[in-house]
């Protein structure tokens, strides 16, 4: 379709009015344009979005133990009910396929009042009881010292592991944090690191940032939970479904704690899996819309093409009744219009394409630039198969606004042109 | 070469309109005809029959020993593009091509290859004597100049026949002239060659005057145009 001779044809009809294939070419120039923008957009948004979420173990779930709703074996209904550590043993040992199971105390920075101090600066911040095997669902990164170990469960020892937050409001970023006593709720403890949270947005009881760490037993004893706790966190093994488990869990939990079979609502249960689940609907939404209007601003930029078209058409009603004396047959006349549009359609849409993914290059390269933890925007650029379908969108719609023209110019008889009024 | 037998067309509009009313007509190969009429007397429909540019309703037509009749849009290009080479009135030259470019193009609907066909097109430029005008654009050119490019159009594809229609019409007499003179040589190299005109002057320089009346023709006047002087013929 596109020989030399071909191109050279469509070149001279399309060069002949350069300001009019100019305008119209820019219809589809901004289409593509807008079209590459927006979808680099909703990329650089699900990219943040995806680093807001990124450090929290997908396949994990909680379960918290709320007031029963139901009356079972003599006790009424609106029970409060606690877990304990033989529940995590129970769970362990009976129900297959979980991998972690990591139980939590953890208390929230409520009351708006300092309670943690370091000499006189203080902070209101939340504490948090863990087993060293927490870290592996709620990952941090550890900037100084270490995490929660074994021995410190194992002697419940005064230790605590605190948030960047922590660490720069109350002991200040320039001193060197570990061996320093710090007190919180009225008790003294010993930091042995400081932990930062990953990009995540997904926080159990808070910030891990604005959160002082302690190990699981040593909250028990200040707090006088004996060896319970409030809620508790597990993943599921490689290849397990977490709604399997999840239920598997409950029907223990209630066999153990007399909760009626059917009581649904005296076990809370909440998966990432979900919230995933969600996120990816969200994208699917933001990027459908994406399509949607791109498509639409660069269908009006095709319908522009097409509706110039056909008045040139109009305009070379002599010229194709001269070409049709001459022998052109009907294939050669709809091959050159659709190829005139195809030729419009697909330089106005590289020339769109090229700039926008350039400046979206840009772009991303400020954005990366900018020292943020939380960006909500990441990376904006198109991936390869977007350009692909994108280019493969120009030449559809470049097709297309040839063929309505085309049509027009076929019906264009050689003697209607060449008659001499 | 034409054989025509009992062509009628009627235009079909508002009131319909019986523009030629069977007509009989016979052209020998190497003949130089003229066709004349009063305006409305069918010359023109006549001419676009001849040329495949319009269909006929009844009787029968035939070109170079073939049978024009209910051709697809296809099979009327091809016969037009190889049997047929057309002038017309106002040169219908293509405004955005050169000279050259113009003359080409029934070859680049042959599919001819770029060189040969510039190369052929260069030939008959030459014939013409408008080698230096190849690269002019038809804005750049006198009428007669522009006739002459459309000549060698005609001729390009080594049709069977020419046909002209009005070829100077638009032409002044001494313009007229140097085409006329150009036509009969053309003709003189074997190739037929039909004349729609309604200038007694040029009619006179064909061989045969084809006269047309209300879409019948009446009478078949026998010439002899070398007793014709030229200059007097065409004023």
């Amino acid at each position: 379709m596109f020989d030399i001779d071909s191109i050279s044809e469509i070149w001279q009809t399309i060069a002949r009015n350069k300001t009019r294939s100019l305008l119209t070419a820019f219809g589809v120039f901004w289409g593509i344009f807008i079209l590459v923008i927006l979808l680099s957009s909703g990329n650089g948004f699900q990219n943040g979005m995806k680093t807001q979420i990124e450090g929290f173990a997908t396949n994990s779930a909680f379960v918290i133990p709320v007031p029963t709703t139901e009356a079972y074996k003599g006790y009424q209904k609106g029970r409060n009910w606690e877990v304990d550590m033989s529940d995590i043993q129970a769970i362990k040992k009976k129900i297959k396929g979980v991998e972690l199971v990591s139980p939590l105390l953890s208390e929230y920075a409520y009351s708006g009042e300092n309670n943690v101090f370091f000499g006189i600066k203080g902070g209101n911040f939340g504490m948090k009881g863990v087993l060293p095997d927490y870290n592996d669902i709620d990952r941090c990164k550890i900037l100084s010292g270490r995490y929660i170990n074994q021995t410190d469960i194992a002697e419940a020892r005064k230790v605590c592991v605190i948030g960047k937050k922590v660490y720069e409001d109350v002991i200040g970023a320039d001193k060197n944090p570990l061996g320093l006593m710090i007190k919180a709720n009225g008790i003294y403890y010993q930091v042995v690191g400081v932990v930062q949270q990953y990009n995540s947005n997904v926080n159990i009881s808070g910030s891990v940032n604005e959160t002082v760490i302690l190990p699981l037993t040593t909250m028990q004893r200040a707090y006088n939970k004996g060896d319970k706790f409030d809620f508790f966190v597990f993943t599921a093994a490689r290849g397990q479904n977490i709604k399997d488990l999840q239920e598997n869990i409950k029907a223990l939990l209630r066999e153990r704690h007399d909760i009626a079979p059917t009581d649904e609502g005296a076990i809370m249960t909440f998966d990432f899996e979900e919230l995933f689940t969600m996120f990816d609907y969200l994208f699917l939404g933001i990027n459908i819309l994406i399509w949607i209007v791109g498509i639409g601003t660069l269908l009006s930029g095709v319908v522009g093409v097409s509706n110039i078209m056909l008045v040139t058409i109009k305009e070379r009603t002599r010229e194709i009744g001269v070409r049709r004396a001459l022998g052109a047959k009907p294939a050669m006349i709809i091959r050159q219009v659709v190829a005139e549009s195809l030729l419009l359609t697909i330089l106005a849409g590289i020339v769109g394409l090229v700039l926008g993914v350039a400046i979206m290059a840009v772009v991303a390269g400020i954005v990366g630039n900018m020292p943020s933890d939380d960006m909500m925007f990441l990376d904006p650029q198109i991936g390869f198969g977007a350009a692909i379908a994108a280019t493969i969108i120009i030449v559809i719609s470049g097709l297309l606004a040839g063929v309505l023209p085309a049509m027009r110019a076929i019906q264009i008889k050689a003697i209607d042109a060449i008659r001499e009024e | 070469m034409i054989k025509l037998n009992n062509i009628n067309k009627t235009y079909f509009g508002a009131q319909p309109l019986h523009v030629l009313k069977g007509i009989n007509l016979d052209v020998a190969e190497g003949e130089l005809v003229s066709i004349m009429g009063a305006s409305g007397s069918g010359k023109s429909t006549l001419l676009n029959i001849l040329g495949i540019l319009d269909n006929y309703d009844d009787g029968d037509y035939y070109l170079a020993g073939k049978l024009v009749k209910n051709l697809s849009e296809n099979q009327a290009a091809e016969y037009r593009n190889k049997l047929i080479g057309f002038i017309f009135q106002s040169f219908n030259l293509i405004p955005f091509k050169t000279a050259l470019e113009n003359v080409a193009l029934p070859l680049f609907y042959q599919g001819v290859n770029r060189k040969k066909r510039n190369m052929m097109a260069m030939e008959y430029l030459e014939r013409f004597g408008l080698k230096d005008w190849a690269e002019h654009y038809p804005n750049e050119l006198s009428g007669g100049q522009k006739q002459r490019v459309s000549i060698a159009r005609a001729l390009v594809t080594s049709p069977k026949i020419i046909l002209a229609d009005e070829p100077t019409g638009a032409l002044d007499s001494k313009t007229s002239a140097e085409v006329m003179q150009i036509l009969r040589e053309v003709n003189a190299t074997g190739i037929t060659m039909v004349i729609v005109t309604h200038e007694r002057g040029i009619a006179n320089l064909t061989r045969k005057i084809v006269h047309l009346k209300d879409g019948v023709i009446e009478s078949i006047e026998e010439n002899d145009p070398d007793k014709m002087d030229f200059t007097k013929e065409i004023k």
